[in-house]
């Protein structure tokens, strides 16, 4: 049965795109068939991360308005023939996607895929609210930092209250994704610990994706992560948390603290 | 000379109908029983209000003058007498309610004053989960219980105590209607504000040793205390 997958965090810039492509990208590879929707209409990213950014002709908004059929519109990864993408319109702002239209497509694509996943925009507007509306489950990405931990927050509070399934009285699973974890700083104090991050939010971790320029890289070329540097440490946390969103169980690994060379010829231990 | 064309006339429908109505039986001494009626009307004042009244003098011998006082003495308050009867005709003057006859006896469908509401409104309100950043927990009739933490940027308003089974991070407000004996209990204080009866503390005035118990905040003349419980 298909499942729909929101990737949210209310902050922005703590990784949504980026997550969802490296997930998608998993999934896609592990035999699943993904289709990776853009929501963030006006300032989308995911085709640029994606590499797909030079073939949209139709976007989310040209289907909603009946421009085009969403066979038209979706895109399909040129190195994962499971990927697709549904991008959404840059040129249009987040007032053109309305619920009948999202509920539309959403129904659409349940029959065609097995996975939806969603990126959400950030903030708690109609683009975050629509993007979390039909979802079965949610990814919430989060930075180890006290502002994104509230955001965080905030958000897991409307995935309760403001989804459909919660409305019928149901839960969405959620599942908690930490980006761009620094374990020396963490470990210095200079960030929140994981521990901490898991109590205040009280929801189940699903990996930790430690900090690394092996992410910028990956984007700036346009690849998901996961498939530019398959044994960078980025790379095998999302194929872990995507292991995991499946139904495996894999052991957490949290991210020690790596001695620099000046740290191991002073002899100096984090502190 | 001209045909005027008339109207053709609808003969007046007449109908019966007949009514419920309150008879009063005066005795004598008139003024005793004018005394009851009072007493009656101080335990519920709009008792007679908008009912019909009937007045049956046959327990009694009154001239037309007495009854035109009697009426008169029911009319100050606020009873409007409908009829009489049990009286001879002549005895009424034309200003008088009009004389009646033929009254059956029935029984009055007993309007018992309705039972407060059965469900009274309830006095405490219980979260099963975690209140999260955002959302406003309002309760203005009693107590509220949370089983969870409150997270930074959510807030609980109580017009009693409040009860937190979990770390307090966000907002609490406790005793909002003027209640200065409410509480607000907690495992572990981290909270942003705290007020009672609209006396306040917030996270700057909250010494750090507190943090990591279980504490309980009140109001102590207009200073919001907090104490370790245990």
């Amino acid at each position: 049965m298909a499942k729909v997958l929101v990737v949210t965090s209310g902050k922005g810039g703590v990784g949504k795109t980026t997550s969802t492509a490296a997930l998608g990208a998993t999934l896609a590879q592990m035999g699943q068939k993904v289709v990776v929707v853009d929501f963030d209409v006006g300032l989308r990213n995911l085709d640029l991360v994606l590499g797909a950014e030079r073939r949209v002709v139709f976007d989310f908004i040209n289907v909603v308005q009946g421009i085009a059929n969403l066979s038209q519109a979706l895109i399909r990864d040129k190195r994962l023939d499971n990927l697709w993408l549904l991008p959404a319109s840059q040129t249009r702002d987040k007032d053109a996607l309305t619920e009948e239209g999202v509920s539309k497509i959403i129904a659409e694509l349940r029959t065609r895929f097995d996975w939806i996943v969603c990126d959400s925009p950030a903030g708690i507007e109609r683009g975050a609210t629509l993007a979390m509306r039909y979802a079965d489950e949610a990814v919430i990405i989060t930075n180890p930092e006290v502002s994104s931990v509230r955001d965080s927050d905030r958000i897991i509070g409307m995935l309760d209250s403001k989804t459909v399934k919660a409305e019928q009285g149901g839960r969405v699973e959620k599942h908690l994704l930490i980006t761009r974890f620094d374990a020396a700083r963490a470990a210095r104090g200079e960030m929140l610990n994981i521990d901490d991050v898991l109590e205040i939010l009280g929801i189940p971790l699903l990996g930790i994706i430690p900090e690394s320029q092996d992410v910028l890289r990956a984007s700036n070329v346009g690849s998901p992560v996961t498939l530019n540097d398959a044994s960078s440490a980025p790379a095998r946390a999302y194929v872990d948390a995507a292991r995991r969103l499946i139904g495996e169980t894999v052991p957490m690994i949290v991210p020690a603290p790596r001695k620099g060379l000046m740290d191991r010829l002073l002899g100096r231990r984090a502190a | 000379m001209g045909v005027v064309a008339r109207p053709i006339r609808q003969p007046v429908r007449m109908r019966g109908r007949s009514y419920v109505a309150f008879v009063f039986s005066p005795v004598v001494p008139i003024i005793e029983w004018l005394e009851e009626i009072d007493a009656t009307l101080a335990q519920s004042p709009g008792f007679f209000v908008g009912k019909p009244v009937v007045l049956d003098l046959s327990a009694v011998d009154l001239s037309q003058s007495a009854i035109a006082q009697l009426v008169e003495s029911l009319q100050q308050r606020n009873i409007r007498i409908l009829g009489i009867e049990g009286v001879d005709g002549d005895r009424l003057s034309p200003v008088m309610p009009p004389l009646l006859v033929g009254g059956r006896r029935c029984m009055l469908a007993k309007n018992e004053p309705k039972k407060a509401e059965a469900r009274s409104k309830p006095t405490s309100l219980l979260l099963d989960s975690q209140v999260r950043s955002g959302q406003s927990i309002v309760f203005p009739d009693g107590d509220v219980t949370v089983v969870g933490s409150v997270s930074s940027g959510a807030e609980i308003v109580a017009g009693g105590s409040i009860h937190i089974y979990g770390t307090l991070r966000g907002r609490a407000m406790a005793g909002i209607n003027g209640n200065s004996t409410a509480r607000i209990y907690c495992q572990k204080i981290e909270a942003e504000l705290l007020a009672i009866d609209g006396y306040y503390r917030t996270a700057e005035e909250i010494d750090a040793n507190l943090c990591d118990r279980p504490s309980q905040v009140w109001l102590d003349g207009n200073v919001v205390q907090i104490t370790p419980l245990n």
